[in-house]
């Protein structure tokens, strides 16, 4: 891959190039969700798609998230490979049992004799206004399921790499895409590549103490860095990308260097994903490089209010990352 | 077909054409499959109160009929997804006992490897794409099995089976209208046993005839004596070759009743002796040996000498089953994804 090649898109284009480059190399993709036809997608992801591989392969469907979910379940058991948009992420309960009970089970329940690849896209996040139910961030459900994977890019150049993975993954994974990263603009490559699932990335160097954050919260993070540098605090941001599987080298790599982690998360603290990972680095051999106890910045314990001002407060924005930062590079010195 | 309106009682029978239509070994087959389902799920009975079998079992003892009329409408191709009480359907498609049996015991040579179970027994290569334990759960799976078919311009078809109480469960609904706007080759079949749990049809649902529910999906809808083997037969070709041919699914309810309780727990507090005994007296086994005998198209003899073949079928099957490895714990992550 050259740098020629790269051109600045925004992740909502780089999921949509993903997606168009995947079904005309592999006639067995398809598109199937509300409105991903005529309209082009809620956020118009599909937008054009219609046009060029006609109702059949860009299906539009009743309002039936089950059965929607039932329908790429089915279609991925008969060896197809059924991308499923769900309008918002929040409408994933109406999907659960499909996507918990018989996409994440069949595979293991059945001898191993099946396989189920399917990608499911989830608009997630708060941030638009659109309060409790069309804000969530639900990561931590699926991720205790084995048998389902769970991706939140956070960068259009992540974007495009792990859905063509996750297309070509022989599993269901769920693909988080934060409503607030689609107008996020960054160089991708015009042909098609894959990043592997299980691979964080390290998104800015730094030796005082690492950021773990994934999805809106990175570029959060990146900005909360920056405005650190100035202050002379030197921080890390390590993006797990994948949820499950994780890439936990990545990870205790990065804290047994700096010796000092905050983990930023979107959804609600209790029960949220950064409990995992602050276990999993707690138990690792990076505990015995740390300075500090391991911190989480996470959502507030609330469903996302609709007021701008408490939207604003119910996740932790880039002040709220400074702060936290800031405290603990500071801890015990 | 007939579309029944709510008010409707009508519950249609077999013609005595078929009996004739009928090559003699297909009816032959029929009865040897009821036979062998009856003396499978006696004999996981027997192998559970003697604590061989682990869990529970769903029995569909009674409902032989429903499962074998519909699945000998099938071409060796066509698919099927079923339900928790599904040990009929996987006989009907053909299953090896003693595999089946195998799963039933937990053994690493049974179909699932001993990681299913009664309730969640497949047999991909052979059609039969699981049982699922959710009410309800297979029918959303089942259009998108029916989705691949017709994308993929094929001439198979699916039967898609799940209970009375799953009529009542939304992910019906859904998958019902999304299967007949889209015109997927499905049938979809009600085993109507009248209960869920403990739930009689008429305490869940203000409608006589579960079949009455598929004019709000615009499609065809039937109930069939779900004990009449040919009845049930009978019903699903037609549907059938309506899916086959491009038209769509059609919703076929097969009025029967389950002998046993729900499952292993089930003391039976919401049914009476008499009723029990009374569908025991419609034993559709017994009804379709005496049709046979009565047409003359099989003796006595020989409708009890497929009887017993399948008795020692079973019994064979069993005894070699328990022989079988059990499987081992180590590694079982590595099984959950595909590579």
């Amino acid at each position: 891959m050259t740098t020629e090649t790269k051109r600045e898109i925004t992740y909502l284009e780089a999921v949509r190039e993903a997606l168009v480059q995947e079904m005309r190399t592999d006639k067995e993709v398809f598109l199937i969700g509300e409105d991903v036809g005529t309209y082009g997608g809620a956020f118009g992801v599909s937008k054009g798609m219609l046009e060029e591989f006609g109702p059949e392969r860009v299906r539009d469907t009743p309002i039936s998230e089950a059965a929607i979910a039932g329908a790429a379940t089915g279609a991925a058991l008969m060896g197809m490979r059924p991308v499923m948009e769900v309008m918002f992420m929040d409408f994933l309960t109406i999907s659960t049992n499909q996507l918990v009970n018989a996409a994440a089970k069949m595979r293991f329940m059945f001898g191993g004799k099946c396989s189920i690849p399917m990608v499911i896209r989830a608009p997630s996040g708060s941030g638009t206004g659109a309060a409790a139910q069309h804000s969530q961030s639900l990561e931590a459900w699926f991720v205790n399921v084995p048998g389902i994977k769970v991706v939140a890019p956070s960068t259009p150049y992540d974007a495009k790499g792990m859905l063509i993975s996750a297309i070509r993954d022989n599993n269901p994974v769920l693909f988080m895409e934060h409503k607030l990263l689609y107008r996020m603009k960054g160089l991708v490559p015009e042909e098609p590549y894959s990043i592997p699932l299980k691979s964080a990335d390290v998104k800015r160097e730094g030796r005082d103490l690492t950021i773990v954050a994934y999805s809106i919260m990175v570029p959060r993070a990146l900005e909360a860095a920056e405005k650190l540098a100035a202050e002379d605090i030197d921080i890390e941001v390590v993006d797990p990308r994948s949820l499950n599987p994780l890439d936990e080298e990545t990870i205790i790599r990065s804290v047994s260097k700096t010796g000092r982690v905050l983990i930023a998360h979107e959804a609600p603290r209790t029960g949220g994903f950064g409990g995992e990972l602050a276990a999993m680095i707690a138990e690792s051999e990076a505990f015995d490089f740390l300075d500090v106890p391991i911190r989480r910045l996470a959502g507030r314990n609330v469903p996302i209010p609709y007021n701008r001002t408490l939207e604003r407060a119910a996740v932790p924005q880039v002040e709220d990352i400074v702060a936290a930062a800031r405290a603990l590079a500071q801890e015990g010195k | 077909m007939t579309v029944l309106t709510p008010e409707s009682e009508n519950v249609s029978t077999s013609s005595n054409r078929l009996l004739h239509e009928l090559p003699r070994e297909k009816l032959a087959w029929m009865l040897q499959r009821m036979c062998e389902i009856r003396y499978f799920e006696e004999k996981a009975e027997d192998l559970y109160i003697r604590g061989l079998v682990h869990g529970t079992m769903h029995l569909s003892i009674g409902q032989e009929a429903g499962s074998v009329g519909s699945i000998a409408t099938l071409w060796p191709e066509d698919l099927i997804i079923h339900h928790h009480r599904g040990h009929g359907h996987t006989i009907a498609k053909g299953a090896d006992l003693t595999t089946m049996m195998a799963e039933f015991l937990g053994k690493e040579t049974g179909y699932c490897r001993g990681r299913g179970g009664s309730m969640h027994i497949a047999d991909i290569p052979g059609g039969n794409l699981g049982a699922t334990g959710v009410v309800g759960g297979g029918i959303p799976t089942a259009v998108g099995i029916a989705l691949a078919l017709q994308m993929r311009r094929s001439e198979q078809i699916l039967l898609s089976y799940f209970g009375d109480g799953a009529t009542n469960e939304g992910e019906f609904h859904e998958s019902l209208n999304m299967a007949s706007t889209w015109k997927l080759p499905v049938v979809f079949i009600c085993d109507n046993n009248q209960y869920g749990m403990s739930m009689h049809v008429s305490k869940v649902m203000n409608i006589k005839n579960i079949s009455t529910r598929a004019a709000s999906y615009g499609i065809p809808g039937i109930t069939v004596d779900g004990n009449d083997v040919l009845a049930v037969y009978e019903a699903v070709l037609e549907a059938d070759e309506r899916a086959r041919s491009g038209q769509g699914p059609s919703l076929v309810d097969c009025l029967s009743y389950r002998w046993r309780g729900h499952s292993k727990s089930d003391r039976n507090l919401y049914r009476t002796a008499q009723e029990i005994d009374d569908w025991k007296h419609k034993c559709p086994i017994r009804r379709f040996k005496k049709v046979l005998v009565e047409a003359a198209i099989m003796t006595n003899d020989e409708v009890e000498a497929i009887d017993q073949a399948a008795k020692t079928a079973v019994d064979r099957a069993a005894e070699e089953a328990l022989t079988f490895p059990e499987p081992s714990p180590e590694n079982m992550e590595d099984e959950v994804y595909a590579p």
